[in-house]
């Protein structure tokens, strides 16, 4: 049996799994990325393998992802959190043409072909707006902390425009909102919805095609899913189950890195139907 | 003796000059503009008045100028603050072609011809970056008040290259440099070098002709100052009232309005055949 260690060190979260070959994940985890990142990734491998009752010498390879991905020392190989968002979105539903990752601190549309090869993307990697970072903002601003977004999204009635152009000038709109006396869950609703519109236009710049596939933190919010769905109506939009969504970029660098042994030892594809990621 | 005034409503500060018939600041004040802004401009004129007794009846005509100018409920007119910043800073330094305005939430390049009118302009709009805001994310990040940051950066020996350009990631790198054991000056100094590069850009965009007059409140920090005079090659002109140069401008203004009311009215019966 083999065992591959798949790390994805996000901008916010870290999140780590072992799999094994028989596509069975032996553990998984994430925790808050910090500052300190290769302390972090030697960190969370230790407590991965605590986890699945294992030793370092068990594990065969391992496959590093996310944007901090140089920073783990112990990796065996890179690959950018691209290609190993497909791969992994490509493994759970295998009519994914189009991933929509929505993060911390990123915003990336990927159009994948059959393959799930990489065909064309966009990121939003200048600014802030469209990302998880413009919701945590917006809720700090408010008063509220970045958990107790969901639930008071939860109450949102009658959500009121939210430009959405940059995270900073946001503060004087929701100020000005309050002082008008909106609640603060129709400005976070505002705030999503602002998210929306700004995924949508990143995914009509890489020509996206249905099956749609969303991960990423963010999209746990339920009104995220529920917005997009809406927006792209008629379309297959696929969402994982709770924190499922975080994990399939560590997902899709471990099954890469069970195809690079098999690759490497010269060996057949033995269980295609886990390793190759299309049916 | 006839008074103008000019009083600029800022995204983070009010401030307020009264000027003599001669265009002679007498006053000046400043106060935050916080959330009530038509009270911040009745606070900022009041203080302008203050300080010889003044009632306002002396105060013969009022500009409002900057984001809020239409708060100032007692202005006779309004300016945009583009205008105001071109005409003040002419005023000031009567060499100026070029001002950079750098305020709390905006920044401003504006080009401005020999008799100080507004030949073009161009600011930041949709985005944060490269204002005011960026400096203070990265005093909230390292704990340092923001009339610290400029002397500090000063003292940087090995500057940190600032690679973000959204006000929002700044603050996670500057704690990411932070985290990696750079010093606190040399972070400083990659950061006003960022605000420097971008003001740079939009500058060129107008055109960068000597002298570059530097203006608002931003101007007050002598680190801004270091970092754009070496992005630029040029030496600024910077006044201790740099950040009053929107308010002087509108007053300046408002004495034009009042000398041309006093021009006898047969100047222009004369004119008519």
């Amino acid at each position: 049996m083999t065992i591959v260690f798949g790390i994805d060190l996000g901008s916010t979260y870290a999140k780590r799994l072992l799999l094994d070959d028989q596509d069975n994940v032996l553990a998984s985890a994430m925790k808050p990325t910090g500052f300190r990142l290769a302390a972090v990734a030697e960190e969370i491998f230790d407590e991965c393998l605590a986890a699945a009752g294992l030793s370092r010498d068990a594990v065969d390879y391992t496959v590093s992802t996310g944007y901090g991905r140089h920073q783990v020392a112990f990796r065996d190989v890179q690959v950018t959190d691209l290609t190993a968002a497909a791969r992994g979105a490509a493994h759970h539903f295998p009519g994914t043409r189009t991933v929509l990752d929505v993060g911390g601190q990123t915003m990336k549309a990927t159009r994948v072909d059959e393959q799930s090869k990489v065909h064309s993307f966009r990121l939003n990697d200048k600014c802030a707006a469209g990302t998880g970072a413009f919701l945590e903002k917006t809720a700090r601003y408010m008063g509220y902390e970045t958990p107790e977004i969901g639930g008071l999204l939860a109450t949102a009635r009658a959500p009121v425009p939210i430009s959405g152009v940059c995270a900073v000038f946001a503060e004087s709109e929701v100020i000005n909102h309050l002082s008008l006396g909106t609640p603060p869950a129709d400005i976070m609703q505002g705030a999503i919805e602002s998210l929306v519109g700004r995924s949508l236009q990143l995914l009509k710049r890489v020509r996206a095609e249905p099956e749609h596939t969303l991960i990423g933190g963010i999209v746990r919010f339920p009104t995220m899913v529920a917005e997009v769905r809406e927006r792209l109506a008629g379309q297959q939009v696929n969402v994982l189950e709770g924190d499922a969504v975080q994990f399939v970029s560590a997902r899709g660098a471990a099954i890469l890195g069970h195809r690079r042994l098999l690759r490497v030892a010269g060996k057949p594809i033995r269980n295609p139907g886990v390793l190759e990621a299309t049916a | 003796m006839a008074y103008a005034a000019g009083v600029d409503v800022g995204s983070r500060q009010t401030k307020a000059v009264r000027v003599d018939e001669e265009g002679v600041i007498v006053a000046g004040s400043l106060t935050d503009s916080g959330a009530n802004v038509v009270q911040a401009a009745q606070d900022a004129f009041d203080r302008a008045l203050d300080d010889r007794g003044l009632s306002e009846r002396e105060v013969e005509y009022v500009i409002g100028t900057g984001y809020g100018r239409y708060r100032v409920t007692f202005g006779n007119a309004q300016v945009t603050e583009i205008s105001c910043h071109g005409r003040g800073a002419a005023h000031m330094f009567p060499g100026t072609r070029t001002v950079l305005d750098m305020g709390g939430q905006d920044t401003k390049a504006i080009r401005v011809s020999k008799t100080g009118e507004i030949d073009d302009f161009c600011m930041n709009d949709k985005c944060a970056a490269g204002t005011g805001r960026f400096l203070g994310a990265a005093s909230m990040a390292l704990d340092i008040p923001l009339d610290k940051l400029g002397d500090t950066a000063l003292r940087s020996t090995k500057p940190v290259r600032i690679s973000t350009t959204c006000t929002v990631f700044a603050e996670s790198e500057v704690l990411a440099w932070l985290g990696k054991g750079k010093k606190i000056e040399d972070i400083l100094w990659g950061v006003h070098q960022s605000i420097a590069m971008r003001s740079a850009s939009l500058m060129r965009r107008v055109g960068v002709e000597d002298e570059v007059t530097f203006t608002g409140g931003v101007s007050k920090n002598p680190g801004m100052v270091a970092a754009l005079e070496e992005k630029l090659g040029v030496k600024l002109n910077v006044s201790e009232e740099s950040h009053y140069m929107g308010a002087l401008g509108a007053a300046l203004f408002a004495l034009d309005h009042i000398k041309a009311s006093r021009e006898p009215a047969r100047h222009t019966e004369e004119a008519r055949p």
